[in-house]
């Protein structure tokens, strides 16, 4: 069940999610700081190029963070 | 405890009579990334900034003298941008070992806290962080400018009151506020009012244990003593054991807890911000950005413009520089000339050919610094950098190398100097020593000559059909095995180096601004400075070294070599010009120099060399391009300046057998030595002072010289 809960990374261009857990217990401090707080809107701003990193606006600014940190910041079903 | 300004004049008996009741305040200015910091340091200090070192790592000290009013001084301190007190890079770690430990010569009296207004919820975190450290603090307000234009109007009477701290409105790109914010600091200022955070009942026992054990001033450092303490190096092995056992007993779960707290910050911020900020247009404020974006991001137009702007820079520092540079050249050259017709001596050659030439090669990268550092402090102030890193990121990341390290590869081919400076715009560790270890392996400017030489020597002027120069095309090559070898090299280093730190990509995406001139200014005095003081004594130190060596024989050697070019002179019968190149070449030939290259002859030997060129790799270990003229000497050939003399003689030279030395083998031999040999005082110099130690410079030149001597060696026996 864990695996299949979405997360930032698999969000659409354009697409709002809202943050329920992050999944790494070290980096999650990181984003912490950066405003990713659980209950917090995020939304899939732009994919570089070659797919990887993103942007994404959280707490009205923009972050820009590799698929694979996208893939810790889980959403709310 | 308000003793910010307060008499104490033991600690610093130098200040002036004027100010004699008064000590200079030490002000530390801290503050998230992009939240106008700098520029507000610079505002603050203007030219009066010094760059020295924090013990242990490879950021810059920045400090600088403020005048707060006319009779009152202050010493800033610039820190390194940083989003929290918890550090996840080792330049972050600088601001707890300041702020940490109030024992610390540069420990601060007040805090300048800088804050981006239109980004207030995510700054304020770093803020309530120092607010409960309790260190007499200000808060810079910046940028209400844009704020406001995102429809964000925030109540600073209120938040000065909600913050407990004295909020001052100022615009870091123009300066105003700025007097405010000088008088408020020449005042005497409180510890903070408010606190935002409570350490847990139960492990308040433990906290206020290391409390009194250290002897701090309140729970919140004590707290933070418990989360670092293996991070702080001012603490001593037993007393990090101490804390060890107590978070042992304790059970005290650092990342737990460090996410817990910066929730309940967020909460806090959340619920103080309701009353002090009003949000009237709720609209994207990234617009304009994002609207840039889409064509400087675009998978074809993002790639265009970005090789554009390297192209660019490549251009200015490779062809632009080369006006000051030779103008540099000719002015060494002339005063050189006009102290030779003054007077004669050892002494004054010394002067000369040891320290002017020195100092010369000193002086030589200036123009290529400052025009290279001009680019990336525009690249930098108006947010593009961000984008090159965010389009380069995937290629560059499969070879342990980091979106940014483009810009110091690239600017690697014209010189490795200001492009080893150039890393210090990447923010991780590894990726940045990674970076700087494979820049030299760039083919630069200096090698061009010793190519080009070469290359004429043995590669025959043929086109291939009918278009395609046989000698472009080596040169070519040459230039890709260079790239090739950093880019493997950097994938080995990538396994090879283990770092504690982890290495995250996660950063904010800055706004596009329009760069502030004044800053852009400002990092080029700083990193010429930084060049000059810093990598310079290395370079002036080798040079006159590598003079002695190349001026000066054991014994009276010389003189014995003047004896027989004399002699010899007669019975070869030559022109005065030859007779002087002659002389010459017979001096080196005594010199230590000369020496040292009879002496690893038989090192060099599988390579093909003979001792004439082992003095030549000697000697152009001062610069590369040194390479061709010390040949000239050593073979007599007079006029270094033209290639096709050079050629001449050298073809002429014939090995101990009388067939002609420089074979097709010991000329690509030469060339692929050249093509990774770390023959460059200045690169060492520069790494030095860029990752401040000996280690890494040392383990350079023993990879390169290895690599090129394996490589020569290899090449040398294919081709013969």
């Amino acid at each position: 069940m864990q695996q299949e809960q979405k997360s930032v990374r698999d969000l659409k261009i354009g697409e709002t999610g809202i943050i329920c857990c992050l999944t790494d217990p070290e980096m999650s401090l990181k984003l912490l700081e950066m405003g990713c707080i659980p209950g917090e809107e995020v939304k899939l701003n732009s994919r570089a190029p070659l797919g990887d990193p993103i942007t994404i606006i959280v707490n009205d600014y923009t972050l820009s963070l590799r698929l694979d940190e996208a893939a810790t910041i889980k959403l709310k079903a | 405890m308000s003793e910010v300004l307060a008499p104490a004049p033991a600690s610093v008996p130098h200040t002036s009579s004027v100010s004699s009741s008064r000590k200079v305040a030490k002000v530390a200015l801290i503050g998230n990334p992009n939240s106008g910091k700098s520029s507000l340091f610079n505002h603050l200090t203007g030219l009066n900034q010094k760059v020295g070192n924090f013990p242990g790592v490879t950021v810059d000290k920045k400090t600088g003298i403020s005048q707060l009013t006319p009779n009152l001084k202050a010493q800033v301190i610039d820190l390194p941008g940083t989003y929290s007190l918890y550090p996840k890079s080792l330049d972050e770690k600088v601001i707890i070992d300041l702020l940490h430990d109030k024992k610390s010569a540069s420990y601060p009296d007040v805090l300048i806290i800088t804050a981006d207004a239109s980004n207030l919820k995510r700054n304020l975190l770093l803020f309530t962080q120092l607010a409960d450290l309790k260190i007499p603090a200000v808060l810079a307000l910046n940028m209400l400018d844009v704020a406001e234009k995102h429809g964000v109007k925030i109540d600073v009477a209120e938040l000065q009151k909600q913050l407990g701290v004295p909020v001052i409105p100022v615009n870091a790109r123009t300066g105003s506020g700025l007097a405010a914010l000088k008088i408020v600091l020449s005042q005497e200022l409180e510890k903070p009012k408010s606190s935002f955070f409570q350490v847990p009942d139960e492990l308040l026992a433990m906290v206020r244990q290391i409390r009194y054990y250290f002897e701090l001033s309140n729970d919140y450092l004590a707290w933070h003593y418990a989360h670092q303490y293996q991070k702080l190096s001012f603490l001593s092995e037993d007393d990090k054991e101490y804390i060890g056992e107590l978070v042992k007993k304790y059970g005290f779960h650092s990342n737990a807890l460090q996410a817990s707290e910066t929730i309940d910050r967020y909460a806090r911020i959340n619920e103080l911000l309701l009353d002090t900020m009003r949000v009237t247009r709720a609209e994207n404020n990234e617009q304009v950005s994002n609207k840039i974006d889409q064509i400087l991001t675009h998978k074809i137009f993002g790639y265009l413009i970005f090789f554009g702007v390297l192209f660019v820079i490549f251009q200015a520092i490779f062809a632009w520089a080369s006006y000051p540079m030779d103008m540099i050249d000719l002015g060494i050259a002339s005063l050189n000339n006009w102290i030779h017709s003054q007077a004669e001596g050892p002494l004054v050659d010394l002067l000369t050919e040891g320290i002017l030439a020195g100092l010369g090669g000193v002086l030589m990268f200036v123009p290529q610094i400052a025009i290279l550092f001009a680019f990336i402090a525009i690249l930098e102030e108006t947010g593009y950098m961000a984008r090159v890193t965010f389009l380069m990121d995937k290629i560059m990341r499969k070879f342990g190398l980091n979106g940014k390290s483009v810009v110091p590869l690239i600017s690697g081919v014209a010189c490795a100097v200001p492009a080893i400076m150039a890393t210090r715009t990447i923010d991780n560790w590894k990726d940045r020593m990674i970076t700087i270890f494979v820049t030299p392996l760039m083919s630069c400017s200096a090698r061009l000559p010793i190519y080009t030489v070469m290359i004429a020597l043995v590669v025959p002027e043929r086109y291939l059909l009918g278009f395609l120069s046989l000698q472009g095309l080596v040169l070519m090559g040459l230039y890709l095995i260079g790239f090739v070898a950093a880019i493997v090299s950097a994938a080995l280093l990538k396994w090879v180096l283990k770092t504690k730190e982890r290495s995250y990509f996660i950063m904010e995406f800055p706004t596009y601004k329009m760069p502030r001139w004044k800053n852009v200014g400002l990092t080029i005095v700083e990193k010429v400075k930084a060049f000059v003081f810093q990598a310079g004594k290395v370079i002036l130190a080798i040079s006159v070294i590598l003079w002695v060596l190349s001026s000066y024989g054991p014994g009276n050697a010389m003189e014995q070599a003047e004896e027989r070019a004399a002699a010899e002179l007669t019975t070869l019968n030559l022109e005065e010009a030859d007779a002087e190149a002659h002389l010459a070449g017979q001096k080196l030939e005594a010199s230590y120099a000369g020496q040292f290259g009879k002496f690893i002859e038989p090192a060099i030997r599988p390579l093909g060399y003979d001792w004439k060129v082992g003095i030549a790799l000697l000697t152009s270990f001062a610069a590369r391009e040194v390479f061709v003229g010390t040949i000239s000497t050593i073979y007599s050939v007079g006029d270094s300046e033209n290639i096709s003399t050079v050629k001449e003689k050298l073809l002429a030279e014939k090995d101990a057998n009388g067939q002609p030395f420089f074979t097709p083998a010991r000329a690509f031999s030469l060339l692929i030595f050249y093509v990774f040999a770390m023959q460059c005082m200045s690169t060492i110099a520069v790494v030095y002072r860029e990752t401040k130690g000996w280690k890494w410079p040392i383990l350079q030149l023993l990879y390169m010289t290895g690599l090129a001597y394996a490589s020569a060696f290899l090449v040398f026996r294919l081709f013969s």
